[in-house]
């Protein structure tokens, strides 16, 4: 018995042992990784940042070197701090805060003292900079913008927030992520890959060398160079048409879909994003709630299409044989439907077959057509729900899938939308009957009424708009090269835009002929209303256009939205004969048109509803 | 006889191999625990690796001075051996160099010794001796005394040099008494001791004593033996005062660290902010080796490729915690083997010793296998946070030539006498 003690002893405590060993290594073991292992520490290596080309091959965004001011406060020594805050532009209180906050992260690992110095002050520094222990300067890059124009489909980049870094580990903290415009669309190309050093570290956290001789290290791939489809020209001179106006110009070229200009105004110097100020100037524009610089109207303003939306209500109704081109009604000034408060129209009275029902906007006309549409089926759910399935096929009522990263579905209703709405009720065409000239409870953004119009430009398809023309040794997505077409048959299409072409020629829109240009258009004029301390009151009509042009071979499809510019042809036909002249021609000859756009300003008109006081509206 | 035809395989070879093993294993570790990242120059006596090296080879010396002497040269000359060894003991209270706190050292040129490490094979000589002696019988009080006389001079000694570690080291002769017959009340006394104090420790000295007498009671139930009311009522008084005395002796006598380890090994602290605050304190090293070990996991990272073994987050890790970088870079299945080694090993001279005629080389034998156990158990078991933090070395292992030239002493004197074992008769 007495020998066994020591003997057991012996065995127990091997056993316990090995099973801590087996808790310590396998069980609580099963988590580690380089990554987590505090010995490692993971240097990035960070590679250069994709260039933004325009269509013409003009430099839009490239890098700029940016200097940090780094602080290992256990190595700082005594200083001349009076010229150490001089040459950094900061005061004492500053200094002393920075300093403090600093040595609070880690006395032993360096913090971010001063962020974003400028060449000229980097230059002055660079020189005293022995002079001032503990202290150093890290190279970063930033964003160089070669151009005014364009922010928002440039976007901006700004460091990865935590519920990014959560999402994708790529990312660390610090690290610069695209937020916004191609370079949030662009960002896996534009970035590149990092490369990482494992550094081994010691228990001071001291580096001691790469860990396996940096056998696990890898070097950075440079991010892509990118051309996007912008035309800069084109793209400068609708942000100078739109100055001191709100609203948005979008242009696409019609055969391959890509997105000639995206004008969103007001907009905002890109630059500001950039550096040292960026977070100031950021919440400046963000805070600013009345005119929204931030939002990009072109892709994200839902509105009521107006008049252009009667060139699809033709279409449809085309398509269903409800109408043929020679179909005539009387217009009296007004359509009747059924006792109710007729619908005004302001076409002059006569008798209008379709061509000239769209040449001079003729309401009584497509109402008409909407009508007999949707009459076309017994039921007015089954005819709501084919007309909507025609209107959607021309990228309406849905996210269009083009490659920015923002945008809104618009709405376009179907039967079972107006089922929701008169519940157990009986509803009819005539209900509806706002649709027909683009009111009611149609929306759509300006990029979809562009868009539309490219399908009519082309006869019957479109392709998925797209703000990318070419990636340096890659291939653009396939869904912006294959088409996609419309439910409508090609032939209707001609009818509908002879009458576009006539609205240039001796219509609503006579006045805006471009010489040497056949342009095909339609005016549009929303009505617009807000609340005033909850009083529904009605503002000033938003001016809409779209056009196409030349007639044949179509090189350019515009649409433009001015808020509160009243009829459609007066700010926004205007603007867009100047951009399609633009395009064209590469330069202006209607230089009267152009003055008094350049000079008109709608700011007066924004600012009504906050005066306090009445106001008159459409003069 | 077969075996006494060739000389060299009267000794025991198992054990010499297992020795072998665990040397070489440590001296791999200890070469990847000090490597500073330089070009290796095995030969590199400024290095530890390369002095470990040196020592190692100068083991190899000792070994054969130590076999070719005469087996009864050990037993006859026991007590001047540890005679001599108590006086270098005592010199060092003249002579020594303080490192680290501990008076231990002689310094001699570049050259350190430890004698409290030559102390432990003397005090086994002189324990076997006395013990073996015809006229000592165990179960007797005087000789008892007399033989925890022997025990505790060096053990005194080593604890007022400040080595608290060597000193715990001692109390593996209770089993090699226990062994030899020391009575059982002895063992009781040693559980409840260790058992009562961990309770007032943990719990309170009411709590502990509550325990003391409901243990009587089942063993007034369930013994056989008769025990008066008065006995019980003794017990309990001693229970009493002990585990008064032991919150008295962890709050007035032992120092600030060495409550600390005992804090932090019993969780008596629960404060979640003074436990980080210990992490990086004086649980730094504790902390960081279990870290090491763990991220070992099951095969290891391999040879030199220690994350934590490289940037030395263990300090102190080429000796006392050389077992953290078996655990981090040779994994679960490398530390096992180290465990199952040391395992083999210490069963193997409880073997030999068993089979002993002589009972001086019975009671050196059994002496060598719990000296070897308690520092194993106590190094690798401090390394893993099993028992409180306790600075002692773990054999054949960590580096150090005193430690490697002691445990080599300790022994290649058993299996030297081991391998005469056939001439006592």
């Amino acid at each position: 018995m007495r020998r066994l003690l020591l003997f057991s002893l012996i065995v127990f405590t091997g056993i316990v042992f090995i099973g801590r060993l087996s808790y310590l290594q396998i069980y609580k073991a099963d988590s580690y990784s380089l990554y987590d292992d505090n010995a490692i520490r993971p240097v990035y290596d960070y590679p250069k940042r994709g260039f933004v080309y325009d269509r013409n091959g003009k430099l839009l965004v490239s890098n700029q070197p940016s200097y940090d001011v780094m602080v290992i406060p256990r190595e700082v020594e005594p200083l001349d701090t009076v010229e150490f805050c001089e040459l950094l532009k900061i005061d004492k209180e500053r200094f002393i805060k920075t300093y403090k906050k600093a040595r609070r992260y880690s006395p032993r690992l360096p913090s971010v003292f001063v962020s974003h110095l400028s060449k000229e002050d980097y230059a002055v520094l660079q020189e005293k900079m022995r002079k001032f222990r503990g202290f150093y300067i890290q190279k970063r890059s930033l964003r160089q913008y070669e151009t005014s124009i364009g922010a928002n489909v440039l976007g901006f980049i700004a460091e990865a927030n935590r519920s990014i870094i959560k999402k994708n580990p790529y990312y660390k903290l610090g690290d610069l992520i695209g937020k916004q415009g191609v370079e949030l669309s662009y960002e896996n190309e534009l970035r590149g890959t990092k490369g990482i050093k494992f550094i081994q570290k010691d228990r001071f956290n001291r580096d001691i060398g790469a860990y396996k001789g940096g056998a696990l290290d890898t070097i950075p791939e440079p991010g892509k160079d990118i051309t996007i489809s912008i035309d800069s020209d084109l793209q400068e001179y609708g942000e100078l048409l739109m100055q001191n106006k709100r609203g948005g110009i979008v242009a696409i070229e019609p055969k391959s879909g890509e997105i000639l200009s995206l004008v969103s105004a007001p907009s905002y110097n890109p630059n500001l994003l950039v550096g040292r100020a960026r977070s100031r100037n950021y919440t400046r524009l963000n805070n600013d709630t009345i005119s929204r610089p931030l939002i990009d109207r072109g892709l994200l303003r839902m509105h009521e299409p107006g008049s252009p939306f009667k060139a699809l209500v033709a279409l449809a109704a085309l398509q269903e044989h409800a109408i043929t081109p020679e179909t005539t009604i009387y217009c009296s000034g007004a359509y009747n439907y059924g006792g109710r408060r007729p619908m005004g129209c302001h076409c002059g009275t006569g008798r209008r077959n379709l061509i000239k029902g769209i040449e001079q906007s003729c309401n009584s006309y497509f109402a008409n057509a909407f009508r007999k549409t949707i009459d076309m089926y017994d039921k007015p759910t089954k005819g709501m729900d084919v007309w909507s399935e025609h209107i959607k096929s021309f990228g309406l009522g849905n996210y269009l899938g083009y490659d920015l990263p923002i945008g809104k579905k618009g709405n376009i209703p179907d039967g079972d939308y107006y089922n929701k709405w008169y519940p157990g009720f009986r509803w009819g065409a005539t209900t509806v009957i706002s649709n027909a000239i683009g009111q009611g409870e149609v929306l759509v953004t300006p990029i979809q009424l562009a868009n539309m119009t490219a399908a009519i430009a082309n006869r019957g398809f479109y392709y998925t708009p797209h703000i990318i023309k070419d990636i340096k040794g890659d291939a653009i997505d396939r869904k912006f090269t294959e088409p996609k077409y419309t439910s409508i048959d090609k032939a209707f299409f001609e009818p509908v835009i002879q009458g576009l072409h006539d609205v240039y020629n001796k219509g609503t829109a006579s006045f805006l002929k471009v010489p040497g240009i056949d342009i095909c258009g339609k005016t549009g004029t929303a009505e617009n209303f807000t609340k005033i301390d909850s009083v529904r009151t009605q503002l000033t009509d938003h001016s809409i256009f779209i056009a196409f042009a030349p007639k044949d071979n179509p090189k350019i499809a515009i649409a433009v939205f001015v808020e509160n510019g009243y009829y459609g042809a007066r700010w926004a036909g205007r603007i867009t004969s100047l951009m399609i002249e633009k395009y064209l021609k590469r330069e202006v000859t209607l230089k009267y048109m152009e003055k008094m756009v350049l000079e008109k300003s709608l700011e007066e008109e924004y600012a009504k509803p906050y005066s306090g006081k009445p106001f008159r509206i459409n003069y | 006889m077969g075996r006494e035809t060739n000389r060299y395989f009267k000794f025991d070879w198992v054990t010499i191999i297992l020795f072998f093993l665990l040397v070489g294993f440590g001296w791999v570790n200890i070469l990847s625990a000090s490597n500073t990242g330089d070009v290796i120059n095995y030969f590199d006596v400024s290095q530890p690796y390369g002095k470990q090296l040196a020592f190692i080879l100068l083991t190899l010396v000792l070994i054969v001075l130590l076999l070719a002497v005469d087996a009864k040269f050990y037993e006859r000359f026991s007590s001047v051996i540890y005679i001599l060894s108590m006086l270098s003991l005592i010199g060092l209270f003249i002579f020594g160099k303080n490192v680290n706190g501990a008076t231990s050292w002689y310094a001699i040129g570049g050259f350190t010794l430890q004698p409290s490490e030559f102390a432990k094979a003397a005090t086994a000589l002189a324990v076997a001796k006395y013990v073996s002696d015809l006229n000592t019988e165990i179960n007797n009080l005087k000789d008892q005394l007399r033989t925890f006389v022997i025990i505790l001079i060096p053990a005194f000694l080593v604890l007022l040099q400040n080595d608290t570690g060597s000193t715990i080291v001692y109390g593996a002769f209770f089993f090699v008494l226990y062994r030899e017959g020391l009575p059982k009340i002895y063992l009781i006394l040693s559980v409840l001791v260790v058992v009562l104090s961990v309770f007032s420790l943990k719990f309170g000295a009411i709590i502990a004593i509550i325990v003391a007498v409901v243990s009587l009671i089942i063993y007034k139930v369930f013994s056989k033996a008769k025990q008066t009311t008065l006995q019980s009522i003794f017990a309990i008084i001693v229970s009493a005062v002990l585990c008064f005395g032991i919150q008295f002796f962890y709050k007035s006598i032992l120092k600030q660290h060495q409550k600390d380890r005992i804090s932090l090994w019993l969780r008596l602290e629960k404060d979640p902010k003074k436990l980080e605050q210990m992490k990086r304190t004086f649980a730094y090293n504790l902390n960081e080796s279990e870290k090491a070990i763990s991220s070992g996991r099951f095969l290891g990272k391999g040879f030199m490729e220690g994350t934590r073994t490289t940037g030395k987050f263990v300090p102190e890790q080429h000796t006392d915690y050389i077992f953290s970088t078996v655990g981090e870079e040779w994994g679960f299945l490398g530390s096992s083997i180290v465990v199952i080694l040391f395992v083999l090993l210490l069963l193997r001279i409880l073997y030999l010793a068993e089979l002993q005629k002589s009972q001086f080389s019975r009671v050196y034998g059994y002496s060598v296998a719990s000296i070897i156990f308690m520092h194993f158990m106590i190094n690798i078991g401090m390394v893993m946070g099993l028992i409180p933090t306790i600075g002692i070395p773990l054999p054949m292992f960590s580096y150090g030539g005193s430690g490697l030239w002691a445990f080599t002493i300790l022994l290649f004197v058993f299996i030297k006498l081991d391998s005469n074992k056939i001439n006592e008769w």
